[in-house]
């Protein structure tokens, strides 16, 4: 990771949006099984819009959909010892790594980024359930710990999405130790008296949900979001029984008092940018058009939000 | 009598022989055996040390998870005075896999917490295999505010599975109690020490192991998953729990060298199960140790090392 990655490329990205034409035009909606045009569903951000099943969305295309004018400026994040087991399965995790990395065309399963969420500064985090089912390791921790410190640093709130199958085994125990470690980042927020907002995306799970994912101050959920600390599975092997429709879906963990609320994708930018104002006691957010960022951070042109798409030429 | 583990038949074999020897004197006097006896308790020494200085990850997850191991109510009865039991997380229930009091060690107030597995069928199931649920983990929060409060260090004891993976725990918020649990660990200034004295299962062993100083018994384990769940997932076949032991790098020895733990203690010849007061008796005395080296620091101080040591955590490598 030099700065050529980290800065230009995800510069070039988020002006241009999405950098690589799907080989597929046509994807099958995972809810109802409707196919969709991806142009169609990149613009309703990954959500089916005959059935609003929430996809999996991709870091980049949350932010964009998430700061104002779709601009922001990555955090950098310190890149870990890599392979610290020398771990192995029946593939060797060094090459599980680069097969993700040149799947998703991203260094690792957080990205963390900073800009203004309806006019004020806030910093997010967002996991990629696509590089290695979000898996939380090394680089995950180190990804909360730089967004908390940044966050305290320009005295502005947090937001994560998490989305996760949990600890990535194959960093054995240092994946479990990023539990204690994403916790100590949220406690360095809450002694800052800065705002963090978890939000919960479609899977959330294990030592993922078991520390930063469920600590937030406000908890918010994308609808039909699978949020657990055990997955089903394991519970009805454990059980021998079998599980109630909607078990551990966002829904359900709204009604048993795990959550706050559960928000649309299309809601979510402006539900957190009027939380942000409460909790940062700001005056209510101007109706109409709002104000152009100032100074674009990477000088990009600062567009109509939210989540405009340009094609490309 | 001896529960013996697999890798042990060559072992219970030898003292088996020996034992028919000396019963078969005792019926007949004039029989003189307890030379041809001596010898094989002998061999049966030398078999036993020579398994335990090379035991693998998997055969150290089995001396790990063995029955007959002390367990959290035999420390408790053996190194600590007036405990007294508190029960309960006010919310919902009392967790029996979590023991929690305040107590005295070596004289000074303490609270005590850890996970009880039981040691029959009937306090198995009392205590749901050491696998606490969300109350057990709120209980265990509580005490530790207690403790924060009334200025006593914390000592816990790590032995479980896991977390339950239950329907009614899920409901009433597993990860939610866990997270908490592991973020009151990062937010007191009381000194916190933390042995792990059999199995630190994941998640549900990080909620309690999250101290100033941590401690692993010589044969105990400690990984974020295990090595059976880890190979059903990455080999698809929970038999070659073998490869995926080896491969997890979950024992005392890889955690002493990657920092994440900070001490070991070594179990008598044979483990733990083979000679239960010396090892309670030892991890007496690490208790002690730890405890010193982190009491005269001022509870700012201690806590901000607490957290540093574990951003720090992650810095050195095995490979």
């Amino acid at each position: 990771m030099n700065w050529i990655s980290n800065y230009i490329k995800p510069s070039i990205n988020s002006l241009f949006s999405r950098r690589e034409v799907p080989e597929n035009l046509w994807r099958k909606c995972d809810g109802c099984g409707t196919m969709l045009f991806h142009r169609e569903l990149a613009e309703n951000l990954n959500v089916c819009p005959s059935c609003n099943h929430h996809m999996p969305i991709a870091p980049r295309a949350r932010f964009e959909s998430l700061f104002d004018g779709g601009v922001f400026v990555p955090v950098e994040v310190p890149d870990p010892l890599p392979d610290p087991l020398g771990f192995r399965d029946q593939k060797r995790y060094s090459d599980r790594m680069r097969e993700a990395r040149r799947k998703t065309g991203e260094h690792e399963a957080m990205l963390v980024g900073e800009g203004r969420i309806g006019g004020a500064p806030a910093v997010a985090a967002a996991q990629d359930f696509a590089f290695m089912g979000g898996s939380m390791g090394m680089y995950v921790g180190n990804a909360v710990i730089a967004a908390a410190e940044r966050a305290v640093s320009r005295r502005c709130p947090l937001v994560i999405f998490s989305a996760a199958g949990g600890a990535r085994m194959q960093e054995g125990i240092l994946s479990l130790m990023q539990m204690p470690r994403t916790t100590v980042a949220i406690r360095m927020l809450r002694e800052a008296r800065l705002p963090f907002i978890s939000v919960l995306t479609n899977p959330t799970t294990g030592g993922v949900t078991a520390s930063y994912a469920m600590l937030g101050d406000v908890q918010i959920a994308e609808p039909g979001a699978l949020i657990c600390f055990a997955g089903p599975r394991v519970i009805e092997q454990t059980i021998r029984e079998k599980l109630p429709e909607g078990f551990q879906r966002a829904e359900y963990l709204l009604e048993h008092g795990m959550l706050d609320m559960v928000v649309p994708r299309r809601e979510m930018r402006d539900r957190i940018a009027t939380l942000i104002r409460l909790m940062m006691r700001q005056p209510p957010r101007s109706h109409g058009d709002l104000p152009q960022p100032e100074a674009a951070p990477d000088g990009g042109a600062a567009q109509d939000a939210p989540a405009p798409k340009a094609e490309r030429p | 009598m001896q529960n013996y583990l697999d890798f042990e038949k060559g072992l219970s074999e030898i003292e088996g022989k020996a034992q028919e020897l000396r019963s078969l004197a005792q019926r007949n006097p004039a029989m003189n055996v307890e030379r041809e006896a001596a010898a094989l308790d002998e061999k049966a020494r030398e078999l036993l040390r020579e398994i335990y200085s090379r035991l693998d990850p998997w055969q150290k997850c089995q001396v790990a998870r063995h029955p007959d191991r002390p367990h959290t109510r035999d420390y408790v009865a053996a190194l600590f005075t007036e405990f007294t039991p508190l029960a309960g997380d006010r919310c919902f229930a009392e967790d029996h896999a979590v023991t929690a009091g305040m107590a005295r060690f070596e004289d000074r107030p303490v609270v005590v917490i850890g996970h009880e597995r039981g040691h029959d069928t009937r306090s198995r199931l009392h205590h749901n295999f050491g696998m606490a649920r969300p109350e057990g983990y709120r209980k265990a929060a509580r005490l530790m505010e207690l403790a924060d409060r009334f200025g006593l260090p914390v000592i816990t004891l790590v032995d479980t599975p896991g977390a339950y993976p239950g329907k009614g725990a899920e409901e009433r918020g597993q990860a939610e109690a866990i997270a908490r649990c592991t973020e009151r660990c990062l937010s007191i200034g009381v000194p916190i020490v933390s042995v792990v004295i059999g199995e630190g299962g994941s998640g549900g062993a990080v909620a309690l192991a999250t101290a100033d100083r941590i401690a692993m018994l010589e044969h105990s384990v400690y990984s974020v998953i295990s090595p059976e769940g880890c190979a059903s997932i990455l080999w698809k076949d929970a038999e070659r729990m073998r490869e995926a032991a080896v491969a997890l790098r979950l024992t005392a020895q890889d955690l002493l060298k990657l920092g994440v733990i900070d001490r070991i203690i070594p179990e008598p010849v044979g483990g733990a199960q083979r000679n239960r007061e010396e090892t309670i008796a030892r991890v007496g005395k690490a208790i002690g140790t730890l405890l010193r080296e982190i009491e005269g620091m001022k509870p700012a101080a201690r806590l901000a090392a607490r957290r540093r040591k574990f951003l720090q955590m992650g810095a050195k490598a095995l490979a």
